[in-house]
């Protein structure tokens, strides 16, 4: 008889629950986080799909059919060479956010190995962030212009000039952004070097590599995430930015910045073209920052689980 | 606090002298040619001829070291110079020149300097004058439906880049309205209009509106999140239970001591906010044709025209550099409890 009492016992308790799945419980609530996070689901996949399903290609000219307006053929209508506008900015969406994707994985990268190392190490700590002060004193849009000038052409020979591009501008922008990042992980690190349990990984003789592997980068990953969005929305806004003032990609090669700047000279002909890229920029950064919003009140432990 | 501010005034000649060194090295060790923009036909012997004359032939330290000279020393007492009327030693010192257009940098920037200013500084004054009140109101009624229209709107706020509002607006405002009616507004900043009398003072605001406006937007976004913040750090505080107890009306607890205590972060955060603004102008300087810094800049980079980005981009990093430092002794002052001695 006591053994199935004590085997009823057992069923009723609820499975243990993950820090994640209190997480994705509190995300649930924002309700601007979760529609910000189906459409940047769905934009994605619009982008990466969406030209396998449309497949007319961005860069067929068709000078007969120039500067329509929307029709079925041409749902946004094309450009002044006859460019289908729909195909282009689904071309243009899928280098915006891989720029975006890229430059933020960089940015991320430097960040968590300067903030972490700066926060473990005291003998580099101050060094270090008296580099990440010099950093955030750099004038960025300026030198990111400058620095897009001054490598454009050498970059181009290199690699081709859709991938030299590429490269160039995800390297300017990661290596601009990685500053918060860095000063929110130190930040972490500093508070968490001070607990018992890296104290204890201490006393077994946990060599430096495995305690910042092991068991700081997981407790550092909430900040990081939530940097992760907000560098996805700060790197498609720099590259749309730089896209649109004519030092990002060439104009063969459609971007939402690219193609917004372009359209800009054909504003009293067509201003709905103006509109698409734009509005496809604005409504993709807005969702990520919902998303980043939402993110940061469902990792922070003193909001979550009231 | 001298102490401080002494201390803290010594700590920026370092950050300024490598921010500099960056910015000269970058431009320096690029591979970029002064004479790519100049005919083919000219023979490659009178082209090192030419870089020979632009300086290029020194050794890399001497010309950071002249630079410095030039950029710290020589071109501030010319500056004083014109502006009192007097000679200062032989008065014929070398200038940083323009490679494009041969005329003293410094020139060119006094000359486009207050069209950034009276668009810059308008649109921050909008943006402020909007944000504050939005925050303060936001806050007392947190979770009211103006709090959540606020937060949305500032949310759109920073989402939506400026380069699309401005165009956005151009497309209404200058091509879908007719020509002829008052809600028309010139998509152009005319650099060279005069104000004389009323009518010309009217053309003058309608050609500022959209520009203030996107910019103001901007700004407004930023700063009313922070001023609801700090408004809600403050109401929740002892002090004003206190206030409240002793039979004050709201208004006067809400403007008098919240509204005082919260203003000191949103101060630091308004004074570091000037130079992002002076970079982010850039942009709304494209869209609108302002022919401002920015323009310049622009100019600059697309005609490989060194000196001048060389000058334009630490003017940038200058401005960051002093409004940090305003900023934090700006925070000491107004706040007793934070002072760094």
């Amino acid at each position: 008889m006591t053994d199935i009492a004590a085997q009823t016992k057992i069923e009723d308790i609820k499975p243990p629950r993950s820090q994640w799945f209190d997480v994705w419980a509190q995300f649930k609530t924002h309700r601007g986080a979760v529609i910000g996070m189906w459409f940047f689901i769905f934009i994605t996949l619009l982008v990466v799909i969406g030209p396998y399903l449309w497949t007319l290609d961005a860069n067929f000219i068709d000078i007969r059919a120039k500067n329509q307006g929307p029709s079925l053929a041409h749902p946004m209508g094309t450009d002044q060479l006859g460019r289908d506008a729909f195909s282009q900015v689904l071309a243009g969406g899928q280098v915006s956010l891989s720029v975006g994707v890229v430059a933020m994985l960089l940015a991320l990268f430097l960040g968590t190995l300067v903030g972490i190392l700066a926060g473990y190490f005291k003998r580099i700590d101050g060094l270090l962030m008296r580099f990440t002060d010099l950093f955030l004193a750099l004038p960025l849009l300026p030198l990111l212009l400058v620095m897009v000038m001054l490598f454009r052409d050498s970059l181009r020979g290199l690699f081709g000039p859709e991938t030299g591009i590429f490269i160039l501008i995800v390297f300017a922008i990661g290596i601009t952004s990685w500053m918060n990042t860095a000063r929110i992980v130190r930040g972490e690190v500093l508070a968490l070097k001070e607990q018992e349990f890296v104290l204890a990984a201490r006393s077994i003789g946990t060599p430096p590599y495995r305690m910042i592997l092991r068991h700081i980068l997981p407790n550092v990953m909430s900040p990081i995430m939530v940097s992760a969005t907000l560098g996805i929305a700060n790197a498609i806004i720099t590259e749309s930015a730089l896209s649109f003032l004519g030092l990002g990609f060439p104009s063969d090669f459609p971007t939402w910045g690219r193609l917004l700047f372009d359209s800009t000279n054909f504003m009293t002909l067509s201003p709905e073209r103006v509109i698409y890229p734009g509005l496809a920029i604005s409504l993709t950064v807005l969702s990520v920052n919902y998303m980043g919003d939402g993110l940061r009140d469902a990792l922070d432990p003193r909001i979550r689980g009231r | 606090m001298l102490n401080y501010t002494i201390r803290r005034l010594l700590f920026t000649i370092p950050t300024l002298l490598f921010i500099s060194l960056i910015i000269f090295l970058l431009l320096d060790l690029a591979p970029s040619d002064p004479t790519g923009n100049l005919p083919l036909s000219i023979p490659a012997e009178v082209r090192e001829q030419i870089r020979q004359s632009l300086g290029l032939g020194e050794p890399i330290h001497i010309r950071y070291y002249k630079w410095l000279v030039q950029f710290f020393i020589n071109e501030p007492l010319n500056i004083i110079e014109q502006m009192f009327d007097i000679t200062i030693g032989d008065g014929d010192r070398l200038r940083v020149t323009s490679w494009s257009t041969r005329s003293p940098v410094v020139d060119l920037v006094l000359e486009r300097m207050p069209q950034t200013l009276w668009v810059v500084g308008m649109s921050y004054v909008v943006g402020v004058l909007i944000a504050i009140p939005i925050g303060v109101y936001s806050a007392y009624r947190q979770y009211s439906w103006f709090d959540q229209t606020g937060t949305f709107i500032s949310m759109v706020g920073f989402s939506v880049p400026t380069f699309f509002t401005g165009v956005l607006l151009i497309v209404i405002f200058s091509t879908i309205v007719p020509t002829d009616s008052f809600f028309w507004l010139p998509s152009i900043y005319d650099t060279t209009h005069k104000v004389t009398d009323l009518a010309s003072f009217g053309f003058q605001i309608r050609q500022m509106i959209m520009p203030v406006f996107v910019l103001g937007l901007f700004n407004a976004a930023q700063i009313s999140r922070y001023m609801r913040a700090s408004m809600l750090d403050n109401l929740g505080l002892d002090y004003v239970r206190t206030a409240r107890a002793k039979g004050l009306t709201e208004n006067v607890v809400l403007l008098v001591h919240v509204l005082r205590n919260s203003l000191i972060p949103v101060v630091t955060v308004i004074a570091l906010g000037i130079p992002q603004v002076f970079g982010g102008a850039i942009i709304t300087e494209q869209v609108f044709k302002v022919n401002g810094l920015g323009h310049l800049l622009i100019g600059g980079i697309e005609a490989a025209d060194i000196p001048l980005v060389q000058t334009l981009t630490f003017i940038f990093a200058v401005l960051i550099v002093f409004f940090n430092l305003i900023a934090d002794i700006l925070y000491g002052i107004l706040d007793p409890r934070i002072r760094y001695d």
